[in-house]
C-alpha cells in the first residue's frame, strides 16, 4: 500500500474552496491536493499519495539520514564528530533548527 | 455545394463541404467513397500506383526475398504528444519490415471509420500518414475504406500491410544469437508509453513527454551497410522492452542479462512511471530497436547508431549468457539481481 | 527524482547490508506490513543480499489482496449496471471475485474507468450528472484521507450521483491479530511508512508495550528499507522493544492531524472480514452516519451473491507470513498471474505474485551475485 512519491510544489491555489497545487515530479507536473500540508510553500517537497500530499518532507531530517548512513562503518568518535558537522551545516544552510 | 449530380466540377479539394463528418456512404463503394479517395486520399498519398485507382496495385520488386507484415491500429486517443494513430500506424508496420533486415517499399492502408467521424480529423490523420511514409521512403500504393454504424467504431481503426525486399545475404533471427553477443538499444525506453499515459482520461498529467514514433528502417541499413553482423533485431512496442528481451531469449535459447542502471531512460518518463507506479521496462515503445551483435561490433554499432538522429542515445544495455536459458535477469539498482518476466497482460497503474 | 534516487544508492547499500551483517548474532524473523515494501524488498533484491539469519515474513499489507470477496463481488454487481460508472485504481481492475472480474466486467460493457485519484471520480460524477459514479474506496490509512476528501466535497457541493463503496483496512488491529495467533513466528515489525505518514506512530506503543515487540516505522526505497531492518535487530540483538522511527523524513510520531480530522469525520470504525484471513474486530473503516448517503453498497441493492473462494487457495497463510507462496501446493501450477486463484496472486503487490513476477520459482544457475 501506498505508493507515495516525492514531489516539488510550485504553485498553490484554493480550487472550489480546497487547496490545491500544481507538484512537480522531475519535469511531471501535476494538480494535487494540499488539503493535508496547508503548511506546505512553493519549493516546499510534498510525498504525494493518489494525487493528495500526505506529509511534508523534512529536508533535515532527509539529511541527516544520508549523513548517517555514509558514515556508517566508520570509528564511533569520528561517526559523531560527522553528524554534528552535516547538522551544522543544515542549520547554516536554514534547513534545520538547533 | 453543387448538385451532387457528378464529381467532375469540383475544385474544392474537400470533398461534401456541407458534410463535415464520415456517413455511411463513404464506406459504400460509390460516390461518396470516390470522394473520399479523389479528394482525400490521392492528394495526400499521391504516387502512380494509387492514382491508376485499380483494384490492386501492381508492382515491380527488386530481387530478393519479400518481407511482408500486417498491424492494425487502435490507439486512443487518436492525436497524442508526438505523435498520431496516422504516424503509428505507417511507422509501426515499417518497423515490422526493417526489424528483419528487409527494405520496406510499399504499404497498404485500410480504413474501419466510424459514422459521424469529422472528416477533418480524418484529414489531418491521412496528412500525418503521407509524411511518415515520406520520411520512410516507402509508398501507400492501395487501400480501402469501411464506415461503421456510430457507437461501433471509436472513430478509426487503421490497418497497414507492408511489404519490403530483403537482400539474399541477410539471415536476422533470433536463432542466431549467441552467449557473448551484446545487446544495444537505439534510445531512451518508456517514451510512447507515458506519452499516451499522459493524455489518458484520469491519469492525464502536464509533461514535455512525447511518443518516439519514427521508422527505423534508414537506421537498420545504417547498420546494415556498415557491415554489422546483426544477430537479432526487434521493435520493443507493446510489452515493452521486457516482452522484447524474453521473446528473444526463449526463441534463441539463451540467457539474458541486463543491467538496470544502464536502461536510458528520460527522467521525466521515469518520474511518470513513479508516479503510476508503472515499470519502464514494461512500457510500449514505437521508434526503438533492439539489436544483438557481436561482442566485438558492439563499438562500431553504437558509432554508427550515434551518427544517426534515431540513435543519438544508442547504449549497450546487457549481454547474452549460456546459463538460465530462455530467461532475462536485471542486475537490480542495489546489486542485487531479479528476473524480468513478461508481463500478463497490460500493465496498469497502481496505488499499491 | 530528490528524495527518492539518493536512497536506491549501491555503495550506501552495501554499508547498510555490512553493518547489519556486523550486529545479526542470532535467528530472527521479522514482518513487513505493507504490500510496497514487500514489492521493493523482492525487485530489488533485497532478501537475496541480507544476511541470512534474517528472515523476511511478508504480512498482509495489501488492501488489494485483503479486500473481502463479498465487497469485489459486490462490486462488480454494481460495476456492470448500465446507469453505473465505476471508478477504481488501477490495482483493483484484475482482482478476481467469485466468478470473474472488473476487466471481464469492462469486457461486457460495464463502464469502468481507472482513475489516478478519488478526486478524478467526484469530477466524473459533476460531469455526468445523468449517469451514478462509484467509487471504490479501498486502502489502508493512506488512502482514506482521500476518499475521505472526495465523499466531504461530494457532500458540500450535494452530488446526489457520487458514491463510494468503502472497504478501509487498519494496520494495528492486523498486527495484533497476527501477534495473537498461537502459531505467530513474527519477533518484530516494519510498520508502513506511508500509513504512518498519516496516522504517526503513537498507536503502535501500546502494542508494543503489550507483547514486547518492536515495531520501526519503514520507507519503500531500498536504503529506507535496510534501515528499518537495521533498527529492529539492534533493538532485538539487545533485547529492548521500543516504537521506533526509520523514516523521519516523512513521518512524525503524532502524523498528519489534518488528515486525521477529516477521517474521524467522514469514517468510523468497523469489523472487517479480511479476505484470507477472517474476521478482525475493529479493523476497518466505513463511512460516519453523517456520511451513510454515499455509501454504494446502500445505494445499491445488488440483490443476493453467492461468494466462493477457491479451496486451493492458501493466501491468507501467506498473507499471514505462516508460508512463503512458493510453499503453496497451487503457486505457479494452478495458481498464476495468468489464471490467479486468489488475491495475493494478482495485485503487484501480492507476495505470490511478487515472487512469482521476479522469477523465484526459477532455479537461475549463476544470478547470485
Amino acid at each position: 500500500m501506498c505508493l507515495g512519491i516525492p514531489g516539488k510544489v510550485v504553485e498553490t491555489y484554493d480550487k472550489d474552496g480546497v487547496q490545491m497545487g500544481k507538484v512537480d515530479f522531475d519535469g511531471i507536473v501535476k494538480e494535487i491536493c494540499l488539503s493535508f500540508v496547508p503548511d506546505a510553500e512553493v519549493g516546499d517537497y510534498t510525498i504525494v499519495h493518489v494525487g493528495f500530499g500526505i506529509t511534508k518532507v523534512d529536508e533535515a531530517s532527509a539529511n541527516e539520514t544520508l549523513a548517517l548512513m555514509k558514515d556508517m562503518g566508520m570509528l564511533a568518535g569520528e561517526l559523531d564528530a560527522n553528524v554534528a558537522l552535516a547538522t551544522e551545516e543544515a542549520i547554516a544552510a536554514g534547513e534545520a533548527h538547533p | 455545394m453543387s448538385d451532387g449530380a457528378t464529381i467532375d466540377g469540383w475544385a474544392c479539394p474537400a470533398p461534401l463541404r456541407d458534410q463535415p463528418n464520415i456517413v455511411m456512404g463513404h464506406g459504400g463503394g460509390g460516390k461518396l467513397s470516390a470522394e473520399l479517395v479523389e479528394h482525400l486520399f490521392l492528394p495526400a498519398f499521391d504516387n502512380p500506383h494509387l492514382d491508376g485507382l485499380g483494384d490492386s496495385a501492381v508492382l515491380e520488386l527488386p530481387p530478393g526475398r519479400i518481407s511482408m507484415s500486417t498491424d492494425s491500429f487502435v490507439v486512443r486517443p487518436r492525436v497524442f504528444p508526438g505523435g498520431d494513430i496516422g504516424e503509428l500506424a505507417v511507422n509501426g508496420t515499417v518497423n515490422d519490415v526493417a526489424m528483419a533486415g528487409a527494405t520496406p517499399l510499399y504499404v497498404s492502408v485500410a480504413f474501419i471509420l466510424e459514422e459521424g467521424m469529422p472528416i477533418d480529423e480524418l484529414a489531418a490523420i491521412v496528412q500525418s500518414m503521407a509524411k511518415a511514409a515520406g520520411e520512410a521512403g516507402v509508398q501507400l500504393v492501395t487501400g480501402d475504406t469501411k464506415v461503421v454504424d456510430r457507437g461501433h467504431g471509436d472513430g478509426v481503426y487503421i490497418n497497414t500491410t507492408g511489404i519490403g525486399i530483403l537482400r539474399d545475404d541477410i539471415d536476422i533471427h533470433p536463432r542466431n544469437v549467441r552467449p557473448g553477443d551484446t545487446i544495444v538499444v537505439n534510445g531512451t525506453i518508456g517514451d510512447h508509453g507515458m506519452a499516451i499515459m499522459s493524455v489518458r482520461e484520469g491519469l492525464e498529467f502536464e509533461s514535455a513527454i512525447k511518443s518516439d514514433t519514427a521508422a527505423l528502417n534508414h537506421l537498420v541499413t545504417a547498420l546494415l551497410d556498415g557491415g554489422i553482423d546483426v544477430r537479432a533485431m526487434r521493435d520493443p512496442t507493446r510489452g515493452g522492452l521486457a516482452a522484447t528481451l524474453n521473446e528473444i531469449a526463449v526463441a534463441a535459447g539463451v540467457g539474458v542479462v541486463v543491467d538496470e542502471r544502464d536502461l536510458p531512460v528520460e527522467r521525466a518518463v521515469a518520474a511518470a512511471c513513479e508516479m503510476l507506479g508503472m515499470d519502464p521496462f514494461y512500457v510500449a515503445n514505437e521508434g526503438k530497436m533492439v539489436v544483438f551483435v557481436p561482442a566485438a561490433q558492439a563499438d562500431l554499432t553504437l558509432e554508427i547508431m550515434h551518427a544517426n538522429e534515431l540513435g543519438a542515445k544508442a547504449v549497450v544495455i546487457g549481454e547474452v549468457v549460456e546459463s538460465h536459458p530462455g530467461v532475462v535477469v536485471a542486475k537490480t539498482a542495489i546489486g542485487a539481481t531479479r528476473v524480468v518476466d513478461t508481463q500478463v497482460g497490460e500493465q496498469l497503474p497502481r496505488i499499491c | 527524482m530528490k528524495h527518492l534516487d539518493e536512497y536506491r544508492d549501491p555503495e550506501l547499500a552495501r554499508k547498510l547490508f555490512d553493518e547489519i551483517d556486523k550486529i545479526t548474532t542470532q535467528h530472527w524473523v521479522l514482518m513487513e506490513v505493507c504490500g510496497g515494501q514487500t514489492h521493493s524488498i523482492i525487485r530489488n533484491g533485497i532478501d537475496q543480499l541480507l544476511n541470512k539469519n534474517i528472515e523476511l515474513v511478508h504480512g498482509p499489507g495489501c488492501p488489494v489482496c485483503v479486500t473481502p470477496l463479498d465487497t469485489i463481488d459486490k462490486a462488480l454487481a454494481i460495476a456492470a449496471r448500465d446507469d453505473v460508472i465505476f471508478c477504481s485504481f488501477g490495482d483493483m481492475l484484475r482482482v478476481p471475485g467469485s466468478d470473474e472480474d472488473l476487466f471481464q466486467v469492462k469486457g461486457g460493457g460495464g463502464d469502468i474507468r481507472i482513475v489516478y485519484s478519488p478526486l478524478d471520480a467526484f469530477r466524473i460524477a459533476r460531469e455526468n450528472p445523468d449517469k451514478q459514479v462509484v467509487f471504490f474506496g479501498i486502502g489502508f490509512e493512506t488512502t482514506a484521507p482521500a476518499n475521505a476528501m472526495a465523499v466531504y466535497q461530494a457532500k458540500q457541493h450535494g452530488l446526489t450521483n457520487f458514491s463510494m463503496l468503502v472497504s478501509h483496512v487498519l494496520v494495528p488491529p492486523a498486527i495484533r491479530a497476527i501477534l495473537d495467533s498461537p502459531v505467530n513466528r513474527v519477533q518484530a515489525f516494519l510498520a508502513a511508512g506511508h500509513v504512518c505518514s498519516v496516522m504517526g506512530y503513537a498507536e503502535y506503543v501500546p502494542i508494543v508495550e503489550e507483547y514486547g515487540v518492536p515495531i520501526v516505522v519503514t520507507g519503500f526505497e531500498p536504503l529506507d528499507v535496510l534501515e528499518g531492518i537495521r533498527k529492529t535487530v539492534a533493538q532485538l540483538e539487545s533485547g529492548v522493544a521500543s516504537a521506533d522511527n526509520a523514516y523521519p523524513r516523512a513521518v512524525s510520531f503524532e502524523g498528519n492531524k489534518a488528515a486525521q480530522d477529516l477521517i474521524a469525520d467522514v469514517f468510523k470504525t468497523t469489523d472487517r472480514n479480511w479476505r484470507g484471513i477472517g474476521m478482525i474486530p475493529g479493523s476497518g473503516w466505513e463511512l460516519s452516519d453523517r456520511y451513510a448517503d454515499f455509501d454504494a453498497a446502500l445505494r445499491f441493492d445488488v440483490g443476493d451473491i453467492d461468494t466462493q473462494e477457491p479451496e486451493i487457495c492458501r493466501s491468507g497463510e501467506v498473507l499471514q507470513g505462516l508460508i512463503k507462496p512458493n510453499e503453496c501446493e497451487a503457486f505457479g501450477k494452478e495458481c498464476t498471474p495468468r489464471k490467479p486463484l486468489g488475491a495475493t496472486m494478482v495485485s503487484s503487490e501480492g507476495a505470490c505474485a511478487a515472487y512469482y513476477t521476479y522469477g523465484r520459482f526459477i532455479e537461475i544457475e549463476g544470478a547470485s551475485p
